[in-house]
């Protein structure tokens, strides 16, 4: 028996993937807003595969013409690969029209979000890099870590406390945590240092340690310095690491820290 | 009212002992009744530094465990009237210690001493805890490079959250920097941070910068603490940090690259 050159290999991969959440069934609805969007950033998918999420249409039971609607997709440079959810007859209509199947999404991402977001056609959940902006620059694994307290700050908000405040060098190896409420620091803080809040963190010296606000997954949290020398950035899970040098626009400087999407922002601090 | 010392920094090999032994002898040597304590149970130094390994009979662990009285355990050193030595135990480990011994020691200690130095181990682990505990003020040696100066952050954090001043909520402990092993001519060549570099990260105030010295070595093999170097910048440098933690307002000198013959030929400094 001779032995062939193997022609190809099956493998199994964890790539990351953007979803895209339909939340209608209202087709014309939705390509008028899906242009929309679109339309802000032209060239941002580039033929990314794209995963269609139908948790939120699932119950409905109604249909949707998924080849019309991967044609359209097509057109704006989003390629549908598959879906991720839905009723037995929807996912049974998508691969009549070609589309693959993705196991089902983990369930806990599905009901809260639906429940409290503003009726916006799409969510992308996570977003890619945009390279001219000092973003997040983690992929999906790294995104992750913000889906489970986002759906807790949802469900339970936690009671306002008095802001701490701390008036003396917060040095490496020490960690302070404002639960329930903002932290405010009037001194340097070092590499090494934690400082974690479930509000805001205020840093009125340089800031070299770590600053994690919104540790029960408050997105609204933010974090400002006034001198940006971080070691690590997060907020509500969102993290940001600087093995490539903190960016020049904000290093060394007042900056602020929030949250857009799943991305973190990190901004000079207009005067 | 005695007061408590500890010389600290976190790192090992960056001069505890050498610091400890040169700035006890220091004290004594203006007339102050001192004494200094060997923490690094196990690991016995300050004996050697101080040239009196040969007389060390009882050591520290002895007398917490009231096997012998602490008159028997001091040793006299041999270049000052007003110092004496409580040397460490060699056989024994960090755990002989305990705080109740310690504080027995120290309070009984400051009946006849004006100051008590600690010299610390090196690390954050009982040794270290135990020598910081009591202290009053606190002589945070550093060396220029970034390794040094964060163990000295981290040292700091202790000191400011589990000392017993800030257990008990007193009046924090005093801390003053001490920079050592300063080579100005690798600062300028980059190779060191400069004195500033560690300010504007451990942010406490500078008591005194102990230039790079080939003499040190010398002194540490012979038993005698550099302090009593004749002619050395070391000893001069030891002696001004005696003299700024007494309270005088003196320059800070070896911060600067020495200038060389020429330089100072042509006038330039």
């Amino acid at each position: 028996m001779s032995i062939e050159i193997p022609a190809f290999k099956i493998k199994t991969g964890t790539l990351p993937v953007l979803q895209l959440h339909i939340l209608t069934t209202d087709m014309a609805q939705l390509k008028e807003q899906l242009a929309l969007r679109l339309k802000l950033t032209p060239d941002f998918f580039a033929s990314t595969p794209i995963a269609l999420e139908l948790s939120a249409i699932a119950e409905s039971g109604a249909g949707l013409d998924y080849a019309e609607l991967a044609a359209f997709m097509l057109e704006h440079g989003m390629c549908a690969a598959g879906v991720v959810g839905g009723s037995a007859g929807q996912r049974a209509a998508a691969v009549q029209a070609g589309l693959g199947l993705f196991t089902d999404a983990p369930a806990r991402n599905i009901p809260k979000r639906d429940a409290d977001q503003a009726p916006t056609v799409v969510h992308v959940v996570e977003l890619h890099e945009q390279p001219e902006l000092p973003v997040f620059s983690g992929g999906a694994a790294e995104n992750q870590p913000a889906d489970p307290p986002m759906a807790q700050a949802v469900a339970e908000t936690p009671p306002v406390r008095a802001t701490m405040v701390i008036d003396r060098p917060v040095r490496t190896g020490q960690r302070i945590y404002a639960e329930g409420g903002n932290l405010v620091v009037l001194a340097i803080v070092n590499a090494g240092a934690e400082l974690i809040a479930d509000g805001d963190i205020h840093v009125y010296a340089p800031m070299r340690g770590k600053a994690i606000a919104g540790a029960q997954g408050n997105e609204a949290a933010r974090i400002f310095v006034q001198g940006m020398e971080a070691e690590l950035l997060s907020i509500a899970g969102c993290f940001k690491v600087f093995e490539e040098g903190i960016p020049e626009n904000v290093r060394g400087k007042p900056a602020r820290v929030h949250l857009e999407g799943s991305r973190l922002l990190i901004l000079p601090l207009m005067h | 009212m005695a007061k408590v010392i500890v010389i600290t920094s976190g790192k090992g090999g960056v001069g505890k002992t050498t610091t400890s032994a040169s700035f006890s002898s220091g004290l004594a040597l203006r007339g102050n009744k001192t004494v200094v304590i060997d923490f690094d149970v196990g690991l016995r130094n300050l004996d050697l530094i101080m040239g009196c390994e040969r007389r060390v009979v009882y050591d520290i662990i002895n007398v917490i465990n009231g096997e012998v009285s602490l008159k028997q355990a001091l040793i006299k050193d041999k270049n000052c009237d007003n110092l004496f030595i409580l040397p460490a135990s060699q056989t024994r480990d960090k755990d002989a210690l305990n705080l109740e011994g310690v504080a027995r020691i120290l309070e009984e200690l400051k009946q006849s001493f004006d100051f008590i130095v600690c010299d610390s181990p090196a690390g954050i682990e009982s040794g270290a805890f135990m020598a910081m505990y009591f202290a009053d003020e606190a002589l945070v040696v550093t060396n220029p490079e970034v390794s040094s100066v964060r163990d000295s952050d981290r040292i700091l954090g202790i000191l400011a959250a589990k000392s017993r001043r800030a257990v008990e909520g007193l009046e924090p402990v005093r801390e003053h920097l001490l920079v050592t092993r300063y080579d100005p001519k690798r600062v300028n060549a980059g190779e060191m941070l400069s004195v500033t570099d560690i300010q504007e990260i451990l942010r406490i105030p500078l008591l005194g910068v102990i230039p790079e010295s080939e003499s040190v070595l010398k002194a540490s093999n012979s038993g005698t603490p550099a302090i009593h170097l004749d002619k050395s910048d070391v000893a001069d440098a030891y002696r001004d940090v005696v003299g700024r933690f007494m309270g005088e307002d003196l320059p800070m000198r070896f911060v600067a690259e020495k200038a060389g013959f020429l330089k100072r030929l042509l006038g330039g400094r």
